[in-house]
């Protein structure tokens, strides 16, 4: 009788350890999914409820093609739908504005602080200053130190100074504060980026008879851009969903896309198709981005944290 | 950092001479004159002595602009390649002194007024009074102790925050899908997501939230309806959208760790929890320390989500300090009391913070 005994099996100890593997797989992919639902579903939510029409909205209809039939409706009302997007509207020339307000604020800012934050981030991290009595670590401070000022303090005297200066409810405004918000963490990150690259690399350009500029511009500048990209994806970010100073400081022509989304909240009742359509589209350009440049916004948060 | 000498070494070799340094100063000191002329005949003009025909102030901010860029130019001009050097930093210094310190000082000013916007009258000088009447205003006190539980909260998503860094640390598949994933609710301005979140999933009729919770069997589900439960829903949404910032740095410290350590605690026979709390936990005490810190001077500036969702309601419940001065200034249009309880505020959270900085180095220290 040949019994087909196995003679290689896995002892009591390993069997358990397989199944605790198990279990621990289990738990940790059930706790990711259940995290990764909680995160997009207000997203999928704001999606699928643009192409809803009201009776869906009522009976809570959430998936498409399945229990509803996806309508045009959110879009039509923005202007954006198949049949309208050929024809006149005035909303849609409402929300082209904004969306090109808030394009050329945030990227004009954006570029504005990555240009001045670099600089100054490589002349701390490079030279010896003196000014007055402020030294190199007393001007860093100086710098990162307006992280910690709310913005509340500055808006109402920014407010009567711009009134007084014509600037009220203008691009330019808006720039100058939101690149000033953003600066102190640029410096933030560009100063982590200068740090790590060896000066012997500067060395050998000036002894190759360049001056510091050009060293900067044709040695540094290639080397630092990743950090430079992470900096201004990161203030991009900032400067695009800021809201607070751009509802107190605009009203009819250099209003953003938040304050458009803002003061539809109120009126539009519970016709949320079009508010979904008009949230949706506001958001849509930053996740493109979070998606395609994931990398660089990782990059720039995790600067300075480790050490 | 250090202060002492230049990293990087310059042999200058300047000649410059005479006329050009003379040159540099007459350009510095001609465009502050400048400045200072146009300012007076400005202020006189406002004041109502002469009339020079202007119509806004920004003549001055001109003569102003023309004067950073003297100053800079005659740096170089002036002191040569060490000007060179200098004009790396001063233009941000030159760029944020001007936008912050000037607007602080004017701030001050208005701070200790009664300044009606919408009003006539104009500007004027009340003294204390603007204090006084803070110190009776429960409203901002009411708000000033919200901002206290609010940055309670972030103890709470910093813990959810460390939880998911360690997951995403974890031998798991598809991690980029799931870093994007995680990501993307910070990517969200703030103002969508108090539509989509506080204005629909929560709605208590048809928002999935509601439907979810009704279907739980809470009979009336309201997300805004007691003062508790209003700011909990607040604190929950901020929440949603910062925790990937606080993650994305604590699992920036993890990935720094090396792996021997842990792997040498292990050899010793310690198991995942204890491995965890006395080698992975002290190790990312200063990432930590400093995710917290950040992410508490961002929850101070919260203001979006509680102007677009509650608008402070129910009852100043949700105010935070940010929104209650926001809604004082559009209701009444109160520039001097909004301004005053800003700078309170501001000299509460210096303190604070340095207070905070203080601690964080001293609990630091001994283990780094």
């Amino acid at each position: 009788m040949t019994a087909t005994t196995q003679i290689f099996r896995d002892s009591e100890a390993d069997r358990r350890h397989r199944a605790k593997w198990w279990t621990s797989r289990i738990a940790i992919y059930g706790v990711l999914i259940l995290w990764t639902i909680i995160c997009l579903f207000p997203i999928y939510w704001t999606i699928t409820t643009s192409f809803k029409m009201a009776p869906n909205v009522m009976k809570g209809n959430m998936i498409p093609f399945v229990d509803y039939t996806p309508a045009w409706l959110g879009w039509k009302s923005l202007g954006l739908s198949p049949d309208t997007i050929w024809n006149e509207s005035t909303v849609r020339a409402e929300f082209m504005k904004r969306f090109m307000n808030s394009f050329v604020i945030s990227v004009t800012s954006s570029a504005l602080a990555v240009a001045l934050g670099s600089l100054a981030a490589y002349g701390l991290s490079r030279f010896s200053y003196r000014f007055g009595w402020m030294k190199n670590s007393d001007i860093s401070f100086f710098f990162l130190s307006q992280l910690i000022l709310p913005p509340v303090v500055l808006a109402l005297p920014f407010l009567v100074l711009y009134k007084e200066l014509a600037l009220l409810d203008t691009r330019v405004g808006l720039i100058l504060l939101y690149t000033l918000s953003v600066l102190p963490i640029v410096i933030w990150i560009m100063r982590d980026q200068f740090g790590s690259i060896p000066t012997e690399l500067e060395e050998a350009a000036l002894v190759d008879g360049l001056s510091i500029w050009g060293a900067f511009a044709t040695i540094i500048l290639p080397i630092a851009l990743p950090g430079m990209v992470a900096a201004f994806i990161l203030s991009l970010v900032l400067t695009w969903n800021e809201y607070f100073f751009a509802a107190l400081l605009t009203s009819t022509y250099a209003n953003t896309l938040p304050v458009m989304v803002a003061s539809q909240t109120g009126s539009q009742g519970i016709s949320w198709w079009s508010m979904a359509a008009l949230s949706f589209a506001a958001i849509l350009p930053l996740i493109v981005i979070g998606v395609v440049l994931e990398k660089y916004i990782i990059k720039g948060m995790a600067a300075g944290a480790v050490k | 950092m250090s202060s002492q000498g230049d990293l990087l070494h310059v042999v200058t070799n300047d000649n410059i001479p005479d006329s050009r340094k003379r040159f540099g100063r007459a350009i510095i000191w001609g465009t502050a004159a400048l400045v200072l002329v146009v300012a007076a005949m400005q202020v006189m003009q406002a004041t109502g002595r002469a009339d020079f025909g202007f119509e806004n102030w920004r003549p001055t901010l001109y003569a102003f602009c023309t004067w950073a860029v003297a100053l800079c130019w005659g740096q170089v001009l002036i002191r040569g390649e060490a000007g060179k050097r200098t004009l790396f930093v001063l233009p941000a210094a030159i760029f944020v002194g001007a936008l912050t310190i000037f607007p602080l000082l004017f701030g001050l000013l208005i701070a200790f007024s009664d300044w009606n916007l919408s009003s006539p009258t104009g500007r004027q000088f009340n003294g204390l009074d603007n204090i006084r009447q803070m110190w009776v205003d429960p409203f901002y006190w009411n708000a000033l102790w919200n901002m206290v539980l609010y940055s309670a909260a972030i103890i709470v998503e910093y813990a959810i925050a460390f939880g998911l860094a360690l997951l995403l640390n974890a031998q798991i598949r598809a991690r980029k899908f799931f870093r994007v994933a995680f990501l993307l609710p910070l990517m969200l301005s703030p103002v969508a997501v108090s539509w989509m979140i506080g204005k629909s999933m929560l709605e208590a009729r048809y928002g999935p939230l509601s439907r979810l919770a009704r279907f739980f069997g809470i009979e009336n589900p309201s997300f805004f309806g007691s003062p508790e439960i209003a700011r909990a829903t607040i604190m929950v949404m901020d929440a949603w959208t910062y925790i990937p910032f606080m993650m994305i740095m604590i699992l920036a410290g993890l990935q720094a760790i090396p792996k021997e350590l842990n792997e040498a605690a292990k050899v010793d026979g310690a198991n995942g929890w204890r491995n965890f709390w006395e080698v992975t936990f002290p190790l990312m005490l200063p990432v930590s320390i400093t995710a917290i810190l950040i992410r508490i001077i961002f929850k101070l500036k919260l203001a979006d989500v509680v102007i677009n969702v509650t608008a402070g309601g129910p009852g100043g419940a949700t105010d935070t300090v940010t929104s209650f001065i926001f809604r004082e200034y559009r209701e009444r249009s109160n520039v001097g009391y909004g301004t005053l309880l800003a700078f309170v505020y501001l000299v509460i959270i210096v303190i604070a913070m340095t207070f905070l900085m203080k601690l964080a180095d001293r609990w630091m220290r001994p283990r780094t």
